[in-house]
């Protein structure tokens, strides 16, 4: 099996590697890379995303042909993949981080800055936060709800269909922390920083 | 609930732990990988490198350290002490820190900042404000407390979370080694002016002033380093007593 970390500059990468390698040990082969034809060709991707929404998306636009090799991969291919942070965020249609910018447009819905209630609640919203599962999430196999995940965002993600949220987090509302449609998975928050229950995440998605 | 965070921070020195944990369990005590491991382990909710090495020719020993860390350690890493740049910053983070904080570059050319957090994204760029009271207000040192700027501290704390900065670490100059407790009207002050997280440093010398620190200096997150060493404390133990006076941390 080969899983796919997406390098597309989208800031620093090397705690996503690490914990998928950890993770994987000699059973999983982890590549990391933006050629398309190794993307074809994995079992599995992870779009990971630091910055911001725009960033993000600028970046994987950059990158000739990586939009549409994504599209293919998870809408045509069905195959599974893996959102982290600004990752999870780009399947949205649209974002309102530094301006108005197009998403991929997977999952319907906007993503758009946390109400702060005039300075009630720090952003970004950073820190172990607890985790309230909603619906059974194939990558949540043994995680018990209320569990901690490590959190670093000032934005979120608001889609249109609420079945596809399978968790949430208490953060002056209930922010949208995890997602799952179909073959579509994505965390808001770290797991690759979120310990040992984070790496069980990780864990649970390599193993689909 | 998001949870207050407890944050052991190792010094490095040439690759080396200067001051460490003294258990008798270590291999290498002087290793801050194997510390900072301990402390993952024990539940440190992050992990903080302050590298001191003085020679440019042993700047390098921090990114192995780091490199070496983050292969082993899941929580967050966060690197500080003689960061110049977007460089320095460029290469910490391939190494595998997940934040940098950076101190004398940020007073020196603000605008250091502005681009690293425009480039990498605020949530990796920490500000470490060294403060010293002077009078009525609080004046900030750089290059590790010996140089006065004379810049008012609390109205730097804003500047830099217009500039883009994620976090700031304060430090009381005044408090730092001292074992006295965290000045708490400097990280009051600072944190009512600013919308960011505030990770209160120096002077912690038991649990109540961890507890003082988020209680009445309203910090998100509370900085300590020689309580956890030597064993006088472990991070297990701070989180419990914090659990005990109703401040919700991750156990």
């Amino acid at each position: 099996m080969k899983v796919t970390i997406v390098d597309y500059n989208s800031g620093n990468i090397s705690s996503v590697i690490n914990s998928f390698k950890e993770v994987a040990k000699d059973k999983v082969n982890i590549e990391v890379t933006s050629d398309l034809n190794k993307i074809k060709s994995s079992d599995k991707v992870v779009l990971p995303g630091q910055g911001s929404f725009k960033s993000c998306i600028d970046a994987l636009n950059k990158i000739n042909g990586l939009v549409d090799t994504l599209n293919e991969f998870v809408i045509s291919n069905k195959k599974p993949l893996l959102g982290i942070c600004v990752g999870l965020q780009m399947f949205a249609d649209v974002g309102f981080e530094e301006t108005e910018t197009k998403g991929l447009g997977w999952i319907s819905g906007k993503v758009s800055k946390i109400d702060n209630q005039n300075g009630k609640y720090k952003l970004p919203h950073i820190g172990w936060n607890q985790i309230n599962i909603v619906k059974d999430s194939k990558i949540f196999k043994d995680i018990n709800n209320n569990s901690h995940m490590y959190f670093v965002h000032s934005y979120e993600f608001v889609p249109q269909d609420k079945n596809v949220i399978s968790a949430t987090t208490d953060y002056s509302s209930n922010i949208v922390c995890s997602v799952e449609k179909e073959n579509i998975f994505g965390t808001q928050f770290h797991p690759e920083k979120s310990d040992k229950t984070g790496l069980k995440i990780i864990n649970n998605f390599i193993s689909l | 609930m998001l949870k207050n965070r407890i944050i052991p921070c190792l010094d490095v020195k040439n690759g080396r732990v200067v001051k460490g944990i003294n258990f008798v369990d270590l291999q290498d005590a002087g290793d801050p990988v194997e510390q900072a491991k301990i402390y993952s382990d024990g539940g440190a909710d992050e992990i903080c490198f302050l590298d001191i090495t003085a020679s440019n020719e042993n700047r390098d020993t921090i990114y192995d350290v780091v490199e070496r860390t983050s292969k082993k350690c899941f929580v967050p890493l966060t690197v500080g002490g003689g960061v110049r740049g977007i460089e320095d910053i460029n290469k910490l983070l391939n190494c595998g820190a997940d934040k940098v904080s950076i101190n004398t570059a940020a007073v020196q050319n603000p605008e250091v900042v502005l681009e690293s957090s425009k480039k990498f994204g605020s949530q990796c760029i920490v500000v470490a404000i060294d403060a010293k009271k002077n009078s009525d207000k609080w004046e900030i040192f750089t290059h590790g407390g010996r140089n006065n700027t004379g810049i008012d501290a609390v109205e730097f704390a804003k500047k830099m979370e217009d500039s883009g900065a994620g976090e700031l670490l304060v430090t009381s100059m005044d408090r730092d080694g001292t074992q006295v407790g965290y000045d708490i009207e400097l990280m009051t002050k600072i944190s009512s002016m600013v919308n960011i997280p505030v990770i209160a440093s120096g002077g912690v010398g038991n649990l109540d002033h961890l507890v003082d620190g988020i209680k009445l200096g309203n910090a998100s997150a509370v900085l300590a380093a020689s309580i956890f060493h030597y064993g006088k404390h472990s991070v297990k133990e701070a989180k419990e007593y914090l659990d005990s006076k109703g401040i919700p941390v991750r156990i």
